[in-house]
């Protein structure tokens, strides 16, 4: 039986005067995380690694899937402890590591051990040796293959001695938190919620603002929107959500504007608004699920048009991805099935039959103009009457 | 302001009495019906006082009555009990085109299950063609479920008639009646109307969610879908919902108290709304008109106002009430009966059903109307072009 974790980081490893940093970062990020499921878990951080020593009433799948939620961890293994003590025990100890790991197991291996302790008699290339034989005799079916093995021994010869065998893979990345935050513009779409999650994996903590029109989008709209938050909130902590009523200024565009102009200048107005509340929470930009040619309001012009409504820098982690791979990742990380649940959101009720997919700034910003008696009023109110809550996991 | 709760047919409000009678049997008299000790005896007695009051009300037998746990189950269980106890005798199952879900796609399943299952047809108004039911009968016909009063038009089924033609054509044949709608809102004699099984739903008249019962004429044979301890004569196993069964009773019979002038009440309230909304432009009425369809439900459309969206308008203002579809813009297909009548998209897009109950209110309905007409103009100003 094992109760510790190795947490293996990557990227993380080669941040040079800077890693302490990310490894705190990270550090807290499994505290965090753990924190929430059953069991007591001490962190410890030692020498470039994470160790998690479980007790308690923990439990093997609820702790390794908590853990996979964490950005930064590329690895997770589970490591037996045994006392530190001589060579004999040593031999006994790997052959009921093996027994219980891989049983009847006909794999090829390798035992590769690390001396950090040099206070221990043999050295790592001995204690190889050593062991490997004793492997050996008490598996025959085994043998050695020192350059692809199936199965790799990793050895740590501390003050006590440390065993693994098996690495569970992480979601990679950077640990939340590392890296700044931004503002996610969140609807109730496939693409919002996975643009957050990918640039949360670089580390990034997320705030989100959500767009609510009622009536013509309905409560349940804007709860599908919380869930969205809820489940990408599983890999970044805490979303801080902020739900501004923007029908008010749908409909100022829709009396004033060109009907086809509608969808992108309402998307001028939400870039603005989600800059103001990303200046107002310390971001450092705004994250959209946008990519090239998706829909009229994403081509290349329109994404010109729609970006220079704000001077904030604007993120779109899904810029080359195709539909059908988002779909994928926003099946992986379990925001897809709520996603399609079929309610309308604001994007889409006014929307023109032929909307402009080749817009010209100036031509824009000549439409919007019209709108300049009523448009600082009513962006003043919907930024007043905005609800602000945390979303949590 | 008040609450207007317009969405009867969804669910109702629980009477004061269903509360305490559910109350009671949840503190003091919470014993195992089947249990030999004086505190089984004790909630026993619910159920029979439960079964007497609905064999009253639908001049049946106490035996004929089985508890479910609502519509949906009751459906199930005659649809599919009726189709296994007759697949030796024949295949063949018929329905109407314009059933809820809980039927129609439990002749899905039973389709996939062997079966064959055809839908008689119903005209723009929801009214079934009792000719092509009598084209559609022959022996090999071993059930013909239909609604008595549709759930989303309120149209009504001449129940009698299809009962006559069945028993006619396909002798051996059961005919079971969704009443989901109806019970409550007329008086039903299944006896006398010719109906083998009928199913019924506690919460849509003022009784608690998840109860319901299913007739079973005493020789009409169907199988139980649900094994266990052998209660309610082997037909529905699993310990009996004490307090539901309870609050059901009372709520039927509180319903059918004063009944003549609850129903007068409900067709006052269902004229006023309909005169009303007559007199607005661009609206269309579905299903049948006053004292010829059901008393407590009016549909109709706003021609270019999204149901949703005059829904969450309707809901600002306190009053609630149901789409008849949802989005438009949104592949979402019409409902069923929309469908199922033939109604164009633009009518199906913009369908509000309105549902009223007995404590429902003339100054409501007024209320509602001018709700509507302030909204309507605004709505329609604003619409996808």
């Amino acid at each position: 039986m094992f109760h510790t974790y190795l947490v293996k980081y990557g990227e993380i490893g080669i941040k040079g005067n800077n890693r302490h940093v990310f490894e705190d970062a990270l550090a807290k990020q499994v505290r965090l995380k753990l924190a929430h499921i059953s069991g007591e878990f001490e962190i410890r951080k030692e020498r470039g690694r994470i160790y998690v020593e479980c007790s308690g009433s923990w439990d093997e799948a609820e702790t390794v899937d908590a853990l996979q939620h964490v950005f930064g961890i590329v690895g997770i293994c589970p490591v037996h402890t045994y006392e530190l003590s001589n060579i004999e025990d040593m031999r006994r100890d790997i052959v009921s590591y093996v027994a219980e790991e891989h049983p009847d197991s006909d794999a090829s291996f390798k035992v590769k051990a690390r001396r950090v302790n040099k206070e221990f008699p043999l050295q790592s290339m001995e204690i190889d040796a050593e062991l490997g034989e004793a492997i050996l005799e008490a598996f025959p079916a085994m043998h050695v293959d020192v350059h692809h093995p199936d199965i790799l021994f990793d050895l740590e010869i501390r003050d006590r001695i440390y065993v693994y065998s098996k690495v569970i893979p992480g979601p990679g990345g950077m640990p939340v938190g590392s890296n700044g935050s931004a503002m996610l513009c969140l609807s109730g779409g496939i693409d919002s919620p996975v643009a957050g999650w990918m640039i949360a994996k670089r580390g990034v903590k997320i705030d989100a603002v959500y767009f609510h029109a009622p009536p013509y989008t309905s409560d349940r709209a804007k709860q599908k929107v919380v869930d969205l938050a809820k489940a990408v909130a599983k890999y970044t902590g805490p979303i801080r959500l902020h739900v501004v009523n923007f029908t008010d200024i749908q409909l100022a565009i829709y009396d004033t504007c060109p009907h086809e102009e509608l969808t992108i200048i309402m998307r001028r107005y939400m870039m603005r608004i989600a800059e103001h509340f990303a200046e107002k929470d310390g971001d450092l930009g705004i994250v959209t699920g946008e990519s090239i040619g998706q829909v009229a309001s994403q081509t290349m012009h329109s994404l010109i048009t729609t970006n220079a409504a704000v001077t904030m820098p604007v993120y779109r982690p899904l810029i080359g991805f195709d539909k059908s791979e988002i779909v994928d990742i926003a099946k992986q990380i379990d925001t897809y099935e709520t996603s399609i649940l079929p309610y309308e959101d604001c994007c889409t009720i006014f929307v023109a039959k032929h909307p402009v997919t080749k817009p010209v700034l100036q031509v824009i910003e000549r439409s919007e103009a019209k709108l300049k008696d009523v448009i600082d009023g009513l962006m003043e109110t919907a930024l007043r009457t905005t609800e602000t809550f945390t979303v949590r996991p | 302001m008040s609450e207007i709760y317009l969405d009867n047919s969804s669910t109702t409000r629980p009477f004061p009495s269903v509360l305490d009678i559910v109350m009671k049997t949840m503190t003091e008299d919470y014993g195992n019906p089947s249990s030999l000790h004086k505190k089984g005896v004790d909630a026993e007695s619910y159920i029979r006082k439960t079964r007497q009051i609905l064999s009253r009300i639908l001049k049946a037998e106490e035996r004929e009555i089985i508890f479910t746990s609502g519509g949906t189950e009751s459906n199930n269980m005659a649809i599919i009990g009726a189709a296994l106890a007759g697949k030796r005798r024949g295949s063949r199952l018929l329905y109407t085109a314009m059933e809820h879900p809980a039927v129609s796609e439990v002749m899905r399943f039973l389709e996939k299950q062997g079966f064959q299952t055809e839908a008689i047809p119903v005209d723009r108004r929801g009214s079934i063609d009792l000719k092509a039911l009598e084209d559609m009968l022959d022996p090999d016909v071993i059930l013909v479920s239909t609604m008595y009063v549709n759930n989303e038009i309120g149209a009504v089924v001449p129940v009698k008639e299809c009962a006559a033609l069945i028993h006619q054509k396909a002798p051996d044949a059961l005919y079971h009646v969704d009443a989901i709608q109806a019970f409550g809102k007329y008086r039903i004699c299944p006896r006398q109307l010719g109906i083998d099984l009928m199913s019924a739903s506690g919460h849509k008249f003022h009784g608690p969610k998840g109860t319901g019962f299913l007739y079973v004429r005493k020789d009409a044979r169907i199988l139980p879908l649900i094994y266990g301890g052998g209660q309610q004569a082997g037909m529905r196993s699993g310990t009996e919902n004490v307090p539901g069964i309870a609050g059901l009773g009372v709520a039927a019979e509180e319903t059918y108290r004063d009944f003549d002038a609850k129903i007068d009440h409900l067709y006052a309230l269902k004229e006023r709304l309909e005169a009303g909304l007559m007199r607005m432009d661009d609206v269309v009425l579905h299903g049948m008109q006053g004292r010829e369809g059901a008393p407590h439900i009016v549909n109709a459309s706003f021609t270019g106002v999204g149901s949703e969206v005059l829904l969450h308008s309707l809901e600002d203002k306190g009053i609630f009430v149901s789409a008849g579809s949802a989005c438009s813009t949104h592949k979402r297909n019409a409902s069923p009966t929309m469908t199922a009548i033939g109604a164009p998209k633009e009518e199906s897009s913009a369908a509000v059903r309105f549902s009223f109950s007995e404590l429902n209110t003339e100054e409501e309905i007024d209320r509602t109307l001018s709700a509507i007409s302030e909204l309507l103009p605004v709505l329609r100003r604003y619409r996808a072009r």
